[in-house]
C-alpha cells in the first residue's frame, strides 16, 4: 500500500491562523501509524492565496485532498477515514 | 495559545480584516461592511441563533480591534464612523481590556448546583456538611439556598453520588485577583481599580468574550504619515513565527517599521544592574542583621528579660524581579507589602525603549510581544507610544502578504546574549541575574511560575516575614505559567516556541559580569 502523505502548511498564514498547534502531527502521527502515513511541515502550499482565502487557513494537504480550518483532530480523522477505519 | 481556538481564529480574522480595511481606498466603507464579508446573506449560521445576532457580535469584536470599548457602545453608530474615530484619536485609552456583555449571556453564575443525580439519601452527608445552614430537603431532593451559600464546596465533596456540583464561571475562575466578575443581570464586567492586566481572562472565556483593545490603527496610522516607526521585539517574539528573529526583522520593516530592535538588548542591562543590585541589597541585609545582634547582645541578649527588646526590624533577606509587566500591576493594587523587596532596576523595555528614544528623538516607538499585561505597562512609559501583540503583528503579515521564511536574514545592531534572549521562559529571568555574577554560589533563586490566588498568598507571606522558603534569596516571579512563551496573546504553542528560541539562544554569547 502507498504511504499516505500529510503535508501540514507552516507558511505565515496558516502558522498564524492556528497551524502552530498542528506541529504537534509530527509526533503524533508517526506514533499512532508508523509508516503507513508520512507527515511533513511544508512552507506555503499557496492554498491561501486562492482568492486570498486566509480566513480558512490553516491548510493540511492529505494526498490530494485539502483540509481547511486544519485541527489536529480534523485531520487525524481524515487519516482514519483514508486507512479504512 | 489554548484550546479555544475557535474564538480566536475569528478575533485574528476580524484583524486581518482590520488592516486590510484600513490600507484600503475606503477604510470607512470597508470597516463598515466587516461583519457582512463575514457572514454574508445566505451563509449557514455557525454559532448563534441568526445571521443579524452574529453580525452584531462581529461588530462589537471589531470595535475592540478598532481600539474601543465594546461596553461604551451606543449602538447606533456604525463602524464607519467608528473607523473615522479611530483615525482622528490622539490618544490611547487606559483601559485595555473590553468585554463583550452579549457574548456573556450563554454563561450560567458562579453557583454551587445540586443535579438530577441526587438520590435523595438517608443520610443526608451533604446537609451535615454544610457549615451555613444552606441546604434543605425538598420534595426528597437536596436544594441550596443561593443567599446562605458561601460556595466552600464541602457538600461537594461529601456527596457520595457525585450529585453536586460547581457551575465555574471561566473568567472568575482564571483571574488571579478577582477583577471581574458576572454581576445580578448575568454579565462579566471587569473592575479596573482591582485588574492586573494579565489576559489570563481572554484566554479563559470560551466565547472569546474579553477582548484587548487593539491599537493597530494607531500604528498603522503612524506608518502612513511617515513617522519613523520602531518596533522592539520582546524576547518571546523569537519563538512566535516561522522562521529566525533575523528574517522577522525583514518582515516587520516590510510591514511598514522603520527599524527593528531587540527588547533582549535591554534585558541584558536589566540583567545586569539587577545583579548588581541583588549584591548590595543582600550586604544591606546582612548588615541589618549584624548590626541587630549586636545590639541584641548590648541590650543584655539571652540574659535579657521577654520585653526589654526592641523588636525586630524585618531584615530583607531576599529581592524579587522587576520585569514581569502583570506582576508590577499587582504590585501597584495588591500587594504593597511587597514592594521594599522588588528591585529597582527597570525592565528591558524600559532600557530598550529610552536607548530608542536617545538615538531617534521622533521615533515613535512600538512593543511588540505576546503579553496582555504589557499595554499597562506601555501607557504608563512615556517613552513607549503603542504596544502591539504576536496575534497583532500575524495579523498583520497575512493582510500584507508577507511570508517570512521567504525574508533575507538582516542582523541586530547590538547582538543580545543567549541569557537576555532567554528571559521569556520562567526561570530564564533569574538565571540571568546569576550569569551575570561573578560568584554564582551567592544566589538561591525561587520561581513564582503563574500568579493566581495561591501564588499571591505565597508573596504576600514572604513579604511579610521577610524570609523566601528553602533560604532562598532572589525571587522570580512570571504571572504567566511558563513565562512570557505561555502570554494571553500568544500564536505559537509552548513547547515549540521554547524550541524556537532555544535553538537561537544557544548559538548566542554568553552574558557579561558585573
Amino acid at each position: 500500500m502507498e504511504k499516505i502523505s500529510v503535508k501540514v502548511c507552516l507558511g505565515t498564514t496558516c502558522f498564524v491562523m492556528g497551524g502552530s498547534n498542528l506541529q504537534e502531527l509530527n509526533d503524533l502521527i508517526p506514533k499512532k501509524y508508523g509508516d503507513k502515513v508520512e507527515v511533513v511541515g511544508s512552507p506555503c502550499l499557496g492554498l491561501c492565496s486562492i482568492n486570498w482565502e486566509y480566513s480558512k487557513a490553516p491548510y493540511v494537504k492529505i494526498d490530494e485532498d485539502v483540509i481547511t480550518e486544519a485541527t489536529v483532530e480534523k485531520v487525524l480523522e481524515a487519516i482514519e477515514k483514508k486507512l479504512g477505519n | 495559545m489554548n484550546n479555544l481556538g475557535r474564538t480566536i481564529h475569528i478575533k485574528k480574522e476580524i484583524l486581518v480584516r482590520i488592516i486590510k480595511a484600513f490600507l484600503s481606498d475606503d477604510f470607512e466603507e470597508q470597516a463598515r461592511l466587516i461583519p457582512y464579508d463575514m457572514r454574508p446573506k445566505g451563509m449557514e449560521v455557525p454559532y448563534r441563533c441568526c445571521v443579524y445576532k452574529e453580525r452584531a457580535i462581529i461588530k462589537a469584536r471589531t470595535l475592540a480591534g478598532l481600539g474601543f470599548s465594546i461596553e461604551e457602545d451606543d449602538e447606533t453608530v456604525s463602524l464607519a464612523k467608528y473607523a473615522k474615530k479611530a483615525l482622528e484619536r490622539e490618544e490611547i485609552s487606559e483601559k485595555n481590556l473590553t468585554v463583550l456583555q452579549s457574548a456573556c449571556k450563554g454563561c450560567n453564575s458562579n453557583k454551587i448546583y445540586v443535579t438530577d443525580l441526587c438520590q435523595g439519601c438517608i443520610a443526608r452527608p451533604c446537609m451535615s456538611s454544610c457549615k451555613f445552614g444552606a441546604i434543605s430537603v425538598v420534595n426528597g431532593r437536596s436544594v441550596i439556598d443561593d443567599s446562605k451559600c458561601k460556595k466552600c464546596q464541602m457538600c461537594v465533596k461529601a456527596c457520595p453520588y457525585n450529585a453536586i456540583v460547581k457551575i465555574s464561571v471561566p473568567c472568575e475562575d482564571a483571574c488571579p485577583v478577582g477583577a471581574i466578575k458576572k454581576d445580578e443581570t448575568g454579565f462579566a464586567s471587569i473592575d479596573y481599580d482591582r485588574c492586573i492586566s494579565c489576559g489570563k481572562c481572554t484566554s479563559a472565556c470560551p466565547f472569546g468574550a474579553v477582548h484587548e483593545r487593539s491599537q493597530i490603527i494607531d500604528i498603522l496610522k503612524a506608518i502612513k504619515d511617515g513617522k519613523k516607526v520602531i518596533a522592539m521585539v520582546a524576547p518571546a517574539i523569537a519563538g512566535q513565527f516561522p522562521g529566525n528573529i533575523y528574517q522577522l526583522k525583514t518582515a516587520i520593516k516590510k510591514a511598514g517599521f522603520t527599524d527593528v530592535y531587540e527588547v533582549a538588548q535591554g534585558a541584558d542591562i536589566t540583567a545586569h544592574y539587577e545583579a548588581e543590585e541583588f549584591v548590595e541589597r543582600m550586604a544591606e541585609a546582612k548588615e541589618q542583621q549584624t548590626e541587630w545582634l549586636d545590639k541584641w547582645v548590648n541590650e543584655g541578649g539571652y540574659d535579657a528579660k521577654e520585653g526589654d527588646l526592641k523588636e525586630k526590624p524585618p531584615v530583607r533577606n531576599f529581592m524579587t524581579t522587576s520585569c514581569c509587566a502583570g506582576y508590577n500591576q499587582l504590585i501597584a493594587k495588591h500587594l504593597p507589602e511587597i514592594k521594599p523587596y522588588v528591585s529597582t532596576t527597570g525592565t528591558p523595555t524600559y532600557y530598550i525603549s529610552e536607548i530608542i528614544k536617545k538615538e531617534i528623538p521622533d521615533a515613535i516607538t512600538v512593543f511588540v510581544s505576546p503579553c496582555v499585561a504589557k499595554r499597562a505597562e506601555g501607557f504608563s512609559n512615556p517613552n513607549v507610544d503603542f504596544v502591539m501583540n504576536s496575534e497583532e503583528l500575524g495579523a498583520l503579515f497575512i493582510a500584507k502578504k508577507i511570508e517570512i521564511t521567504e525574508c533575507e536574514e538582516e542582523q541586530y545592531v547590538v547582538e543580545s546574549s543567549k541569557h537576555a534572549r532567554n528571559f521569556g521562559f520562567t526561570g530564564g529571568v533569574a538565571d540571568s541575574v546569576k550569569a551575570s555574577l561573578r560568584d554564582e554560589t551567592i544566589i538561591k533563586p525561587f520561581v513564582i511560575n503563574g500568579l493566581n490566588k495561591e501564588s499571591i498568598r505565597q508573596l504576600r507571606k514572604f513579604a511579610q516575614s521577610g524570609e523566601c522558603e528553602g533560604g532562598c534569596n532572589m525571587i522570580e516571579v512570571m504571572c504567566c505559567e511558563g513565562g512570557c512563551i505561555g502570554g494571553n496573546a500568544t500564536v505559537n504553542n509552548q513547547k515549540m516556541a521554547k524550541k524556537q528560541i532555544d535553538s537561537l539562544a544557544n548559538a548566542s554569547k554568553d552574558i557579561d559580569k558585573i
